[in-house]
């Protein structure tokens, strides 16, 4: 049941990102767009960061593995990995955003960064209710209420961090990679 | 009037505490309890938009006349669309869904019952904020689908159209997840034997809903935020002084704003499914067929958006593409039309306030969806679109579909939720002044509206029978508003009168009347095993069960 309801979930997020990923493309053509996403963006370091995020979904994997097993230390260990990676790719975000409005990009600046700011925004909200979500996780799993491995707490929590990993692919590959592809 | 309704409905219902009956009613979880929450909301914002309507038709009753300025009118027609689409339809559509998918599935409560009375506050504190625009400064001016530039700061100053973003955004959240909720209960909590091959057909139609709900309002809430970041950051998207984009608007909400018309319409389909089988005493015919035209709905529904933007310049090809699909999704609707015809054919036909509805929806319906085929013919789309053609086509669906079916509804599960029977004497004047009033408002609109009167301003000149076309139109819209007094007064009378002993007033099929007359609070104690689709009517007749 719970994992029908997160999988009817990502449903619906997946058709909120498809507006906001088909609004950005909306505005390729519109004005400067593809020079300023061309001169302000860095594929490389954002890149890094998509590697760090895509790990944590190889981490969380990890703990549902180690939750089957009812290995608890090691479930506790591999969501602390999945909460520390995600933290970063979050800070990595903000440092993006912090480079980028002392280059005088910002969401009322142009097209570029309007859609910019929202699309990736919406991404790294998600990001951060799934770290909310997953130090609750952890926290249950401290204090051994998540033994059952039969519990569904896990796998559910599992869809959505997943989701929101894959989202990034396609986010990304949108706004860092289509630049060098057209 | 709700005070009385809470309070009546509270005798019926295990209460622990008399003196907790407020707190009660907010921190209930029962999906009951919710259902008729949401029916009670609904009513009150019935009331408001119904009001704004009246003031709206008083407006325009002569030429010439100068009760409410423009600037007022602008805000009636947008806050009477916004209400009765996201605060009266839905979720007085979503409630009924919300009461009886878990009777009618044999089961004891929603899949997520904290989720669903989350869904209703949402809804209802996002209808309030909505309604907090006319203490904030003015309530949104531009129209309920609210089209850019007009929505944008520059053009409509006031802090209203904020208050539709943020309210229409709780309200689309609320939705979304109500519907994941219906589908989760409707897949996961059947009882024994029922398949989705015996599923009842409302609960068919609110599974299909369900799909539609989360596939087409996240489009809204992109949408929406994206307009609350143009008018609160001053973001680009729909700003076309700064490069932004007034079609991508129309898009988004479209592809929102068709599936919407659907989401209203199906549950009204599930309605009718039931009240034809009752009321003629017969099986629904071509079971699979309804169901499945359904699902042919959900999918087209997606497909034919554009057709509300014909007049946008989208070039031949889009035109043609859109127009074609519009016609299409005429088909399975019309599938339906004859399975409920066919239904009644040969049927032992009871004439109760609920089945008369039923019975004029079919005609009412047709004629609001011809009209509407008549608008896929995009030459024809380019001569009426935003006149007053529109106004009649968009009533004769939405009323004469979904809110028809509301009112069916209600005279047919009001013995179910309350254990007393509406009084058919005041049911059947309240049907006939209602349906007299309908068409004589709406009917003659399309006149109004081939004659050239544009829909959205706030008077108009004395042209020769304008003036006697809107008086008529007028009186029409009054007619419904004393149906409406005659429809509140059966219900507070219904309320304070007796309750019936009989479960079952109606010799029904489902399994929502195997549960008492109100049900008590864990809906059943045991549900026998399902074996075909009318598994109530089973147990009454065993030696003439169904089989399949």
């Amino acid at each position: 049941m719970n994992r029908l309801m997160m999988k009817l979930t990502i449903g619906s997020e997946a058709v909120f990102f498809i507006c906001l990923i088909v609004s950005y493309l909306f505005f390729w053509k519109s004005g400067n767009f593809q020079q300023e996403a061309a001169a302000h963006l860095h594929i490389k370091t954002t890149g890094l960061f998509t590697v760090l995020l895509l790990g944590s979904s190889f981490t969380f994997w990890r703990a549902e593995k180690a939750h089957s097993q009812q290995n608890n230390k090691g479930m506790k260990g591999w969501l602390i990995a999945t909460i520390l990676l995600g933290g970063i790719f979050l800070a990595g975000q903000g440092r993006e955003y912090y480079n980028l409005i002392n280059e005088n990009v910002w969401i009322s600046k142009s097209e570029f960064g309007s859609s910019f700011y929202t699309l990736t925004g919406f991404h790294g909200l998600h990001v951060f209710i799934g770290l909310i979500v997953l130090l609750i996780v952890l926290l249950l799993t401290m204090n051994g209420y998540l033994r059952d491995k039969g519990s569904t707490v896990v796998s559910t929590v599992g869809i959505y961090w997943h989701f929101v990993d894959a989202v990034w692919i396609f986010v990304f590959t949108t706004v860092y990679v289509l630049p060098y592809l057209l | 009037m709700k005070a009385i309704l809470l309070d009546n409905i509270e005798h019926d219902l295990p209460v622990a505490h008399k003196d907790r009956v407020l707190l009660r009613w907010l921190s209930t979880v029962d999906h009951k309890e919710l259902g008729i929450l949401y029916l009670l909301a609904a009513l009150l914002f019935f009331i408001i938009g119904g009001t704004e309507a009246l003031l709206m038709r008083t407006q325009l009753a002569v030429a010439n006349n100068h009760l409410l300025g423009p600037e007022a009118y602008n805000q009636l027609f947008t806050m009477h669309g916004v209400t009765m689409i996201f605060f009266v339809m839905m979720p007085a559509l979503l409630g009924l869904t919300v009461y009886l998918t878990p009777l009618m599935i044999g089961a004891n409560e929603m899949a997520f019952p904290r989720v669903n009375a989350f869904s209703f506050w949402m809804t209802f504190f996002g209808g309030l904020l909505l309604y907090f625009s006319f203490a904030a400064g003015g309530a949104p001016n531009a129209g309920w689908f609210n089209y850019a530039p007009l929505n944008q700061s520059q053009y409509s100053t006031s802090p209203g159209i904020n208050y539709y973003a943020m309210g229409l955004l709780l309200g689309g959240i609320g939705s979304v997840t109500t519907g994941i909720n219906i589908v989760v209960t409707i897949l996961k909590l059947r009882v024994k034997g029922m398949t989705l091959k015996r599923l009842p057909l409302f609960v068919w139609m609110a599974l299909v809903n369900g799909f539609l709900i989360i596939a087409a309002l996240p489009s809204l809430n992109a949408a929406l935020s994206m307009l609350l970041l143009d008018r609160l950051l001053d973001a680009h998207f729909f700003n076309t002084t700064s490069g932004g984009s007034a079609l991508l608007w129309q898009h988004l909400f479209w592809m929102f704003g068709h599936p919407e018309v659907y989401i209203l319409i199906l549950p009204a389909f599930g309605i009718y499914s039931e009240v034809f089988q009752v009321f003629s005493q017969k099986k629904i015919f071509g079971y699979a067929f309804v169901a499945a035209s359904s699902v042919a709905i959900g999918l087209l529904s997606f497909g034919v958006w554009a057709h509300h933007m014909f007049a946008a310049g989208l070039g031949n090809t889009m035109n043609s593409f859109f127009g074609a699909s519009s016609m299409l999704i005429g088909i399975p609707t019309g599938i339906k039309i004859f399975n409920w015809i066919a239904t009644m054919y040969g049927g032992r036909i009871r004439l109760t306030t609920s089945m008369l509805f039923a019975v004029a929806f079919l005609i009412e319906f047709t004629i609001g969806g011809l009209t509407g085929i008549a608008f896929s013919i995009v030459p024809i789309d380019w001569q009426l679109t935003d006149s007053y053609y529109v106004v009649a086509h968009l009533h004769y669906v939405i009323l004469g579909g979904s809110l028809f079916g509301l009112f069916s509804a209600l005279f047919y599960w009001f013995p179910k939720i309350s254990g007393r029977m509406l009084n058919e004497k005041l049911g059947k004047w309240f049907f006939w002044l209602f349906v007299a009033g309908f068409n004589l408002t709406f009917f003659l609109q399309h006149f109004l509206g081939l004659m050239g009167m544009p829909r959205r301003v706030y008077t108009y000149q004395n042209i020769p029978y304008y003036t006697l076309l809107n008086l008529l139109s007028t009186a029409g819209a009054y007619l419904m508003a004393a149906a409406v007094m005659v429809l509140l007064y059966n219900i507070y009378k219904t309320v304070k009168g007796e309750k019936i002993k009989n479960k079952d007033p109606w010799n029904a099929f489902t399994l929502e009347w195997y549960a008492d007359s109100p049900p008590c609070q864990k809906n059943f104690e045991n549900v026998p095993v399902v074996t075909s689709r009318r598994p109530f009517y089973d147990l009454k007749n065993l030696e003439k069960r169904d089989v399949d």
